[in-house]
């Protein structure tokens, strides 16, 4: 049996490795990929816990947050194709007609 | 060292291998295919803890939607390789060693709390997670949330329409 | 030594079955080629292979090794990690999604019991549809990776309709789901062995014995038409087809890799198929009511005058090499049938896979005689029907089969 801290330790490097792509990366959808990355992180740390506790409650849970991160892609996407399309540019550094 | 530990090695290797992939890519598309690895292997990690429903929504849900979501608007948009521009030095000799610090401190906390995490004899028989269990537990104590996402999907259709339609 | 191999069983006998499976599918793959070549030119009014061998029947071996030899050339400017990955993705999903079908009952051999296919999970089906979701990536790579406007509308369009229809494949298999109470594609063929009804006991018609069914034509039609267009076979194949879009996302594909792409969509063709006769035409079950036992006598009936006739048909063949061949694979056929007849034991072993593989032929026929038969689909009828027409009725026959099981368990 593996223990559950192994599957906290991973789940919390998926973590940090979806910020540090979150902040590094410049092309919105690299972005919004990594915003999926942690939620990723997320789901696992959920299943680990339920299977730790033996219940099946945080496995309901992460069919909640797949409902979820799949309806915020679909809107997500959306609004990065009209952005695009304005600022005819994938780089989020373009997006920056608020900047003093 | 058991199969079980070989093969949870192997699959969390992977999945980190492939979200360093992810940061280091610098096409899009090269970055999606790398996601779409994590995914897989974190299904393999849930195959491995008995969560074999989960698992299989994750592949079919994420792997097979929502990145293929992905993978169709930066085809259309065309997404080439990412430009260079100057970062600042403060955030990449400041921000990489905090991240990682970060990240350094949870799993150090969670690897110092190892004594309160003890498998429950309920999880060591095997007994969560039935696909039965499960769908029970989804539509009898859940039932509420579960609604209130099917309408919550429909108002992200909608509003995708609406975004992504032309202005006429 | 036998302490050895009953400790490892568990790991040798895997790997043999999937040894056997994928030599064995590589060569259905092969012959299915000639098969199709064959039934086409027939309702064509001509022969197809004649030459190749007696029969063309060696016509695959030629092809296979016309493959290999051929020139593999890459076109520049191409995307080198999605033009190699795409046809990789597309035969491997294939060929892993048959390691959870059942092809037949245990087997039980030298006091061990195993699943007649690779792996008995909970899950099975599953992890099939998960495996064809997966299954979208290989064209959507192949069509953007090849570097051409072409090959990126052909792949984005075949993209496009097999997650449509993937939606319609997943809801017209809830029927059956209702009835069976569970995800194993064993369980659910256990579920349609009735005893004597035989045929009757099908999900197709659904009189079950001890547990309410309901017949479930509508959600067959509507699986076998979503399948078709998942696997991009006429009446659905707008996007590979020679005359339209310069041959779609496989354009820039040559020799090995476009050999891998073929032996992929026959391969899902196979799987489709099926999981056609497990869910909906009770697997390996035998037509006839159990009391009939003279019925087990069938495969030796089948083979022994079939054996015959391609005896006598290849001992006046015209070349000399068919008069050889031919009337050597007809005694080794009438031999294994008049084997099968006098030994009950391997006769017994022999009924489910029998009907099993009979009635997968019966459905990849069907696939081959439709391409001879029908016209295709413009792109957007073929959007149109997926999404207003087999969505609602899928939806529909899941709403119709709820609501008999709930009446009749009151």
């Amino acid at each position: 049996m593996v223990p559950t801290n192994y599957y906290l330790i991973l789940s919390a490097i998926l973590f940090g490795l979806g910020v540090l792509a979150f902040v590094f990366k410049r092309n919105v959808i690299t972005i919004f990929m990594a915003i999926e990355l942690m939620l990723n992180a997320v789901n696992l740390a959920f299943v680990a816990f339920s299977r730790a506790l033996g219940k099946s409650d945080g496995e309901v849970f992460v069919l909640f947050v797949i409902i979820v991160a799949a309806a915020e892609a679909a809107v997500g996407l959306g609004i990065i194709i009209l952005t695009a399309r304005n600022r005819r540019s994938l780089n989020v550094e373009r997006v920056d007609l608020l900047k003093l | 060292m058991t199969a079980s530990l070989i093969i949870f090695f192997v699959l969390a290797a992977l999945a980190v291998l492939a979200a360093v992939s992810l940061i280091l890519q610098r096409h899009p598309i090269h970055s999606a295919l790398s996601l779409i690895v994590v995914m897989v292997a974190l299904a393999g990690l849930y195959l491995l803890m008995g969560a074999e429903f989960v698992a299989a929504v994750q592949i079919i849900v994420y792997g097979g939607a929502v990145m293929v979501l992905f993978v169709f608007v930066i085809m259309l948009l065309n997404a080439g390789v990412e430009e260079r521009t100057n970062f600042s030095k403060l955030a990449t000799f400041g921000g990489i060693p905090l991240a990682l610090a970060l990240s350094g401190m949870i799993a150090a906390g969670i690897a110092r709390s190892s004594g309160q995490l003890a498998t429950s004899p309920a999880a060591a028989q095997g007994a969560i997670s039935s696909t039965k269990q499960l769908s029970m537990m989804l539509f009898r104590d859940f039932v509420y949330p579960f609604e209130l996402t099917s309408f919550l999907i429909l108002v992200a259709i909608l509003g995708a329409i609406v975004l992504a339609q032309r202005e006429n | 030594m036998s302490e050895f191999l009953a400790k490892y069983a568990f790991l040798i006998v895997p790997i043999i079955k999937v040894a056997i499976l994928v030599f064995a599918v590589l060569t259905v793959d092969a012959y299915l080629t000639w098969l199709e070549r064959k039934v086409i030119a027939h309702i064509q009014a001509r022969w197809g292979p004649y030459r190749v061998g007696p029969h063309g029947l060696l016509q695959p071996l030629a092809d296979g090794i016309k493959f290999i030899l051929k020139e593999d050339p890459m076109p520049s400017g191409v995307d080198k990690i999605g033009y190699f990955l795409a046809p990789f993705l597309t035969l491997t999903l294939a060929v892993t999604s048959l390691s959870v079908i059942p092809f037949g009952p245990d087997i039980k051999a030298f006091g061990y019991v195993t699943n007649f296919g690779i792996a008995d999970v909970n899950v099975s089906l599953l992890v099939l549809f998960a495996i064809t979701a997966l299954g979208v990536y290989g064209v959507a790579l192949a069509g953007w990776a090849s570097n051409n406007k072409y090959s990126l509308l052909g792949g984005l369009r075949s993209s496009a309709q097999m997650i449509s229809y993937e939606l319609a494949l997943t809801l017209s298999v809830v029927g059956v789901l209702l009835i069976a109470g569970d995800l194993s594609l064993k369980h659910i063929v256990e579920y349609q062995d009735n005893g004597n009804l035989g045929l009757l006991g099908w999900n197709l018609f659904g009189f079950a014995k001890d547990h309410a069914g309901f017949t479930q034509i509508i959600g067959f039609v509507c699986f076998f038409i979503a399948a078709i267009a998942e696997t991009n076979r006429v009446p659905f194949d707008l996007p590979e087809a020679e005359s339209e879009l310069v041959a779609g996302f496989h354009t820039e594909y040559a020799s090995m890799k476009f050999a891998m792409f073929f032996i992929g969509e026959y391969t899902s063709m196979i799987a489709v198929s099926c999981l056609a006769t497990i869910l909906f035409f009770g697997g390996w079950l035998s037509p006839f009511p159990a009391s009939w036992t003279l019925t087990h006598y069938l495969p030796s009936v089948i083979l022994i005058p079939f054996g015959l006739w391609v005896f006598f048909d290849g001992i006046r063949y015209e070349t000399i090499f068919g008069r050889v061949l031919l009337p050597g694979v007809g005694a080794v056929l009438a031999a294994a049938g008049l084997a099968l007849f006098l030994f009950a034991p391997a006769n017994d072993v022999i009924q489910g896979p029998f009907w099993f593989f009979a009635k997968v032929f019966v459905f990849l026929f069907f696939y081959i005689w439709m391409r001879g038969t029908l016209p295709r689909f413009r792109y957007d009828q073929l959007m149109d029907f997926g999404w207003k027409i087999l969505l609602p009725v899928s939806i529909g026959n899941v709403v119709l089969t709820s609501a008999f099981l709930l009446w009749r368990m009151h």
